[in-house]
């Protein structure tokens, strides 16, 4: 059973389809190919809520359903939850 | 699908409601309004906040929106009431436009209790007209269906819009119309949708429309986090207007887009998927979308959001399993099994559909049945 699907293979993120807790082993889903991953997670990710399932640098594009939904100033580490404080619009 | 069975109105336009509505011209009919709709069963008064000192193209859609709701397929017969004698006269002649019955009155020397003593007879004709109204069969293809969701979150993006985009590409394959806006939640995702414009020249138009609406935030030099998105949906895990925009373009399907309407605009060129400029916001967007012709609309949410509307029924879909227990009383169809990926797309938009039918054929929604009927003008720039 996953714990997170993920839109597109090349998502930096997932999103968890049930409350996940920090240091638990999750298995995501990717929905274009149904092919599945394995991470760790940091920290609690609540059902609804982003999982980043790879590694990005500093001030990179944060990519969801294929296409940029914003930037992390301070980049990514694999199994973080990624949100508000991490990310920001790079629209307004 | 089996049959559907709707009200074919004088204009040849199908309804699935049958509603004799008493509509104000402005603020200060609404007391008038409502007493009519208390005298005589059957009726529903639509009270709203304007309709005095407008202006330029803020009146033009003041107009466009009160002649679009009197005109709406679900509604059969109509009752309009304002202070002055030729607003009042604009708005009962664009609805005669449909060739349906309509009367209106005007409260300048006569005085409200006057005024509801007439618009009552009237009204009370107007209801034992309509109730003899029978349904008939209609097909798919006749059905105006608006769509547009809220308290989105990221359930919504994964799979309740997907639900709603499949069964929207349905529908234009079967000959229906259909209505998408929420002009600024397109923002991050905007070029998907004018890739889609069928022309270049409404391509163009799209982008224009587009543009003019997001320059309004600029201008403001607001943060607009926590507004859009809202609250809600960063609790729900969405954290950019980017990544909102992208759950809620699921539901447009894939299907070109044949039309640019303004706001509670009628869509001009036959049947096919419509962009209509409007805001985000639910009840403004679903009223200018009843006033275009929708009679039946279709609402992702996420997080909860209990939108109804007046005119045309609401049908709430959630993949929130949270949500879809904890306010169960609100959601029409659940498709919350498609994030444990136990049933499928195809599977979800069956559900739909057969909802859809059911809405159709007069079972009332949950937002009907709750007495939710949010009826909210867009008002452009402050009155004169």
């Amino acid at each position: 059973m996953h714990h997170f699907l993920i839109h597109k293979q090349g998502d930096q993120v997932g999103v968890a389809t049930t409350d996940i807790t920090a240091g638990q082993q999750v298995v995501g889903v990717f929905m274009d190919d149904d092919s599945e991953i394995t991470v760790t997670s940091l920290q609690a990710v609540p059902l609804g809520h982003k999982i980043s399932i790879g590694v990005l640098e500093k001030g990179g594009k944060v990519i969801e359903y294929g296409i940029p939904i914003g930037i992390a100033p301070e980049g990514l580490t694999e199994g973080e939850y990624v949100h508000t404080h991490n990310i920001k619009s790079a629209r307004w | 699908m089996g049959q559907l069975f709707g009200y074919r109105r004088e204009n040849g336009k199908v309804g699935i409601r049958n509603h004799v509505i008493i509509l104000p011209v402005d603020d200060i009919s609404n007391a008038a309004c409502e007493a009519v709709a208390k005298v005589v069963s059957g009726t529903l008064a639509l009270p709203h906040a304007y309709g005095r000192l407008q202006y330029g193209e803020d009146l033009e859609l003041h107009f466009r929106t009160m002649i679009g709701t009197g005109s709406n397929p679900n509604v059969a017969a109509v009752i309009v009431i304002g202070i002055e004698p030729n607003w009042t006269k604009i708005i009962t002649d664009g609805i005669a436009a449909t060739g349906k019955p309509v009367a209106g009155f005007s409260i300048e020397g006569l005085g409200d209790l006057e005024v509801i003593r007439r618009a009552s007879w009237k009204a009370k004709e107007f209801v034992q007209w309509a109730t003899e109204l029978q349904r008939e069969p209609i097909s798919l293809s006749e059905l105006t269906v608006s769509i547009k969701c809220g308290e989105s979150d990221t359930t919504t993006g994964l799979a309740s819009c997907p639900t709603v985009g499949e069964t929207v590409d349905y529908l234009i394959d079967q000959g229906a119309t259909v209505f998408f806006g929420e002009t600024s939640e397109l923002t991050g995702g905007e070029h998907l949708i004018a890739d889609r414009m069928a022309t270049e020249e409404l391509r163009e138009q799209f982008q224009r429309t587009y543009d003019r609406y997001v320059s309004g935030f600029a201008s403001q030099g607001v943060d607009l986090l926590g507004s859009q998105p809202t609250q809600g949906n960063i609790a729900g895990g969405l954290s950019t207007i980017e990544e909102k925009a992208l759950g809620n373009i699921e539901k447009t399907g894939t299907k070109q887009v044949i039309g640019v309407l303004k706001p509670a605009e009628a869509p001009q060129n036959g049947p096919g998927l419509y962009f209509m400029d409007s805001s985000s916001a639910a009840a403004e967007c679903i009223t200018l979308m009843a006033a275009a012709g929708a009679v039946v609309h279709f609402f992702p949410t996420g997080q909860g959001n209990v939108i109804g509307n007046p005119i045309e029924p609401v049908v709430k879909i959630s993949a929130n399993p949270k949500t879809v227990k904890l306010m169960a009383e609100h959601i029409d169809v659940d498709v919350s099994p498609l994030l444990e990926r136990s049933i499928t797309l195809p599977e979800a938009r069956e559900r739909l559909l057969e909802t859809l039918e059911r809405t159709v054929n007069g079972r009332l929604t949950a937002a009907e049945a709750l007495g939710h009927r949010e009826f909210v003008m867009t008002k452009l720039y402050p009155s004169a």
